[in-house]
């Protein structure tokens, strides 16, 4: 089980979460728990659920510039290595044409910046998100299949347990789990 | 917004008693709940294959056999067991390389395009048009490979500091971008498929009993757990890779037919060529992809995920990009005597009418007029008559390389140097090994991952539904 720093700090808080059998029940109770100032550790989805991002409080994902980045370094690379091999390490006359024929360099140049800017994004999702081959995390049960999971904090003192049981019964909960680490 | 939901959505109730749209179809059948979708996909992992499987799975073996030794017999032998000449240097390898690169295209079509014009339909099937795609292209990279006479020296295409000098390859040339082009397409494609993968696997870690087979998908779904947080970065990325896949795979068929337009051969110097390869690589490939749903959906017995309706959806893109193809036949014929060198304009008449003309007429018949027949609702909803269309598509997108190669090449510009090709029965072993190299390893495919994306399909069971 491996750990980043934000978890180790509060591998001793504990965590209340709650089981919904669909996507709706589980998107309203995470607006109301938002709203009521409970913190919530995350939410667990089989799939994709349309707007959790906002209603559980995420901010935008920022690998869209990390691609963007990536994709100028591919740029660079792709048009720097023909015009050094081409033009400078050893210029070779190829039916005449100029040493740096710089048009006819645009396809290795495009395909190496989406080379690089693919690569490199899907290389920062799996070590931002800790998924690599080994990894052994905390799943819960069918969650993978048909069952919706809220994980709220404990953050403090004033965590109100009764209250938040409420809160997931009156939006149809089918389990409420206490449990010691966060997952 | 909560609010807005439950007045939209009734009451919990709402799940038990779904309300179906008149305007939209489901887009799967049988009122899937979650956990059914789940089973019905994961079963097939589990159960052993059924009779129709075994059968399709011993001919293709069958197949790649033929093709493996008809690659050892040409790579030990040389190249000189092909029924090339002096004049035609390229006729059957480049012409199944094309083919196979231009299968290919549907899949990325389907899981990118498709995904950034929002085309939900697309979820049943982009999982395994991806590993056409991927299976398509390693068909297509073994032609040049086995071509270049010896193939343990293909690294020799890459630009590495060597021994040689460092002697550069020439990045002027269109063969160096074919393999830059097709390396990054099968990358980009293979870590999108696979990122598609992981929460599948993961769902299929989670209810395999085989402790074996469960350590694999532990291993293979890196700890996946469903989480928000790695599903709204999961879902960032698998944007920006739509996004990359889609110029990308316009420019994978773009360079392939650089490989012809940036030569001086009549029939091949063509401004046009570009867009007619990538609308005529799209047609064939989802021509394949058709043949390959019809026989998944009865060998799987997946009728209610990849349902008439989507096949009908598949039969309009082919109609469109067929169009598109046949709109590129006019204009070449009308650029060839438009203009006015006398060179153009006896390739078109030799197209036409000369030795090989069946062939040309081969291509028109199936790629120009066939799926004609896709207007019509009957034709593009009745499955054993889609089956035999497709598999003319791709009969006749075969002939349409076959004829753009050889016919370009046979009578060129010195006709002392005329000649005729004839392809051997090793040229026809090479053939038929890549198809049994497709089929087996697509059916492996359907044994060893879910076929369909689970997740994806979740996300849209109840579309038209409720």
């Amino acid at each position: 089980m491996r750990a980043d720093k934000d978890d180790k700090a509060q591998a001793n808080s504990r965590y209340t979460a709650a089981v919904f059998r669909n996507e709706e029940e589980l998107f309203s109770a995470v607006l109301e728990a938002r709203a009521s100032g409970f913190e919530i550790h995350d939410v667990y989805t089989p799939f994709p659920v349309h707007g959790m991002d906002q209603a559980a409080g995420l901010k935008r994902s920022r690998l869209t510039w990390i691609a963007l980045i990536a994709g100028a370094i591919g740029l660079m690379f792709g048009l720097g290595l023909q015009v050094w091999t081409s033009a400078y390490d050893w210029p070779l006359n190829v039916g005449g044409k100029p040493f740096n024929s710089f048009p006819l360099f645009i396809p290795v140049t495009f395909e190496l910046t989406v080379l690089f800017s693919g690569l490199i994004a899907i290389g920062v999702l799996l070590v931002r998100n800790r998924l690599w081959l080994f990894s052994k995390r905390l799943v819960f049960s069918r969650v993978t299949d048909d069952r919706f999971v809220i994980v709220l904090k404990q953050s403090d003192a004033s965590f109100d347990q009764r209250r938040a049981m409420k809160l997931f019964a009156r939006h149809g909960a089918i389990k409420v789990i206490e449990g010691d680490q966060f997952v | 917004m909560a609010v807005a939901i439950k007045q939209h959505h009734g009451t919990k109730g709402s799940m038990d008693h779904p309300t179906v749209s008149n305007l939209r179809q489901p887009l799967i059948e049988g009122e899937k709940s979650y956990s059914e979708v789940t089973t019905d996909i994961c079963k097939l992992l589990d159960n052993k294959p059924g009779v129709g499987w075994w059968v399709a799975f011993s001919v293709s073996v069958c197949f790649l056999i033929a093709g493996a030794i008809a690659t050892t017999y040409t790579v030990t032998t040389g190249i000189g067991t092909w029924g090339l000449n002096k004049t035609i240097g390229w006729a059957f390898d480049i012409t199944n390389f094309v083919f196979w690169i231009g299968i290919g295209h549907a899949g990325t079509f389907i899981s990118a395009i498709l995904f950034l014009f929002n085309q939900k339909w697309r979820t049943s099937v982009n999982r395994s048009a991806e590993a056409m795609t991927l299976i398509a292209v390693m068909c297509a990279g073994l032609f040049p490979v086995i071509h270049m006479g010896r193939p343990w020296l293909f690294y020799w295409i890459l630009p590495y500091p060597n021994a040689r000098g460092s002697l550069w390859v020439n990045f002027r040339s269109p063969l160096v971008w074919d393999f830059f082009a097709i390396s990054t397409y099968f990358t980009i494609s293979l870590v999108f498929w696979y990122l598609g993968l992981v929460p599948d696997l993961a769902t299929a870690r989670d209810r395999t009993i085989s402790k074996l087979k469960r350590a694999v998908y532990r291993i293979f779904s890196l700890g996946w757990n469903g989480s928000n947080r790695t599903w709204s970065r999961y879902e960032t990325v698998y944007l920006v890779l739509a996004a990359l896949a889609t110029p990308l795979v316009l420019s994978v068929h773009s360079i392939v037919s650089f490989d012809f337009a940036t030569s001086l051969i009549p029939g091949w110097h063509s401004t046009i060529f570009p867009p007619y390869f990538v609308a005529g690589a799209v047609f064939s490939g989802f021509a394949m992809v058709m043949t390959l749903m019809i026989l998944v959906r009865k060998l799987m017995h997946l009728e209610q995920y990849i349902t008439v309706h989507h096949l009908e959806n598949m039969c309009k893109v082919t109609l469109l990009t067929g169009s598109i193809v046949s709109v590129a036949y006019l204009t070449e014929i009308f650029i060839g005597f438009y203009s006015g060198n006398p060179n153009e304009m006896f390739l078109i008449l030799n197209r036409v009418l000369g030795p090989y003309a069946w062939a040309y007429w081969t291509m028109v018949t199936c790629n120009a007029i066939v799926p004609q027949l896709f207007w019509f609702k009957r034709v593009r909803t009745t499955i054993p008559v889609i089956f035999v269309l497709s598999i003319l598509v791709n009969v006749g997108m075969w002939f349409e390389r076959f004829v753009i190669i050889v016919i370009s090449l046979h009578r060129d510009f010195l006709p002392s140097s005329w000649a005729m090709y004839t392809p051997t029965v090793t040229e026809f072993g090479l053939l038929l090994g890549s198809f049994g190299l497709f089929f087996t390893l697509f059916l492996l495919f359907l044994r060893l991952f879910p076929a369909i994306s689970m997740s994806e399909v979740k996300g849209v069971l109840h579309y038209a539904r409720r």
